[in-house]
């Protein structure tokens, strides 16, 4: 799936990276554990999370996950947008909860980035 | 080694610590390793980075940069580690709520680091200090 279809899935708002809609992304991960993130989940995977904070992208970035999607309307600072567009980072927000994005996601075809 | 990199941390700088990571990933970017070693490296390193935040009174971390391997080594000057067994297991952690807040704490620190490197060595002396060094194959 196109990550510009996972924006429109999710109605949500692009706020860092745009150049990266046009890739493809098989699957996802939905944690607000940053240390279960670095433990359990694939590279290349969109990761979901309520959390806002900077370590967040930088989680992101050490794990290879280039798109993180904020949920429940979690915003990022403007230092946050700033820090993820030097990394190229995909960032977006959206309206839904946790458990809303990741049916959503999965109904459409998206997995779960379980690294086993 | 043909080249080395060192950096310090600061203990409980959460603004800033995660920067000495991106240095080693985006530095190994530019010597070509491989984006497989890149990111056991960046995820053992990112780890370590955290820990000293959160657990020392301050450390560093030094990487070396071999033809076969790549050496991190991640050093701090105390409180040092009283049960390394016990602070290997999954799950097991003496981290306060505001580290828990931010998404850190869960006790997969340690265990992720020596899952991600080839070889991981741990010593420790309460009063003195810490130090990991993992070793990754190119």
């Amino acid at each position: 799936m196109k990550l510009k279809r996972v924006r429109d899935l999710l109605e949500a708002v692009v706020l860092s990276g745009e150049s990266h809609l046009e890739e493809d992304v098989q699957s996802g991960f939905g944690c607000d554990l940053m240390s279960d993130v670095l433990c359990f989940a694939k590279e290349d995977a969109i990761l979901l999370t309520g959390l806002v904070n900077k370590q967040v992208l930088n989680t992101a970035d050490m794990a290879n996950m280039n798109s993180v999607i904020f949920v429940r309307n979690k915003m990022p600072s403007q230092e946050m947008i700033d820090m993820a567009k030097e990394r190229n980072l995909l960032v977006m927000s959206t309206k839904y909860i946790l458990f809303e994005c990741c049916g959503i996601l999965y109904k459409n075809g998206l997995k779960g980035a379980h690294l086993r | 080694m043909s080249y080395e990199l060192i950096f310090d941390v600061k203990r409980g700088d959460f603004d800033t610590a995660g920067e000495a990571s991106r240095k080693i990933k985006r530095t190994l970017q530019q010597l070509g390793v491989s984006n497989k070693v890149i990111r056991k490296v960046s995820i053992a390193g990112y780890e370590g980075e955290m820990n000293l935040a959160i657990h020392s009174s301050g450390g560093k971390i030094l990487l070396e940069v071999g033809e076969e391997e790549l050496v991190l080594t991640i050093e701090d000057s105390g409180p040092g580690i009283a049960n390394i067994d016990l602070a290997m297991t999954a799950g097991w952690s003496t981290a306060g709520d505001e580290v828990r807040q931010m998404g850190f704490g869960a006790g997969m620190g340690l265990p992720n680091m020596k899952n991600n490197a080839d070889n991981f060595q741990i010593s420790s002396k309460v009063g003195e200090g810490t130090k990991i060094v993992m070793k990754f194959l190119v």
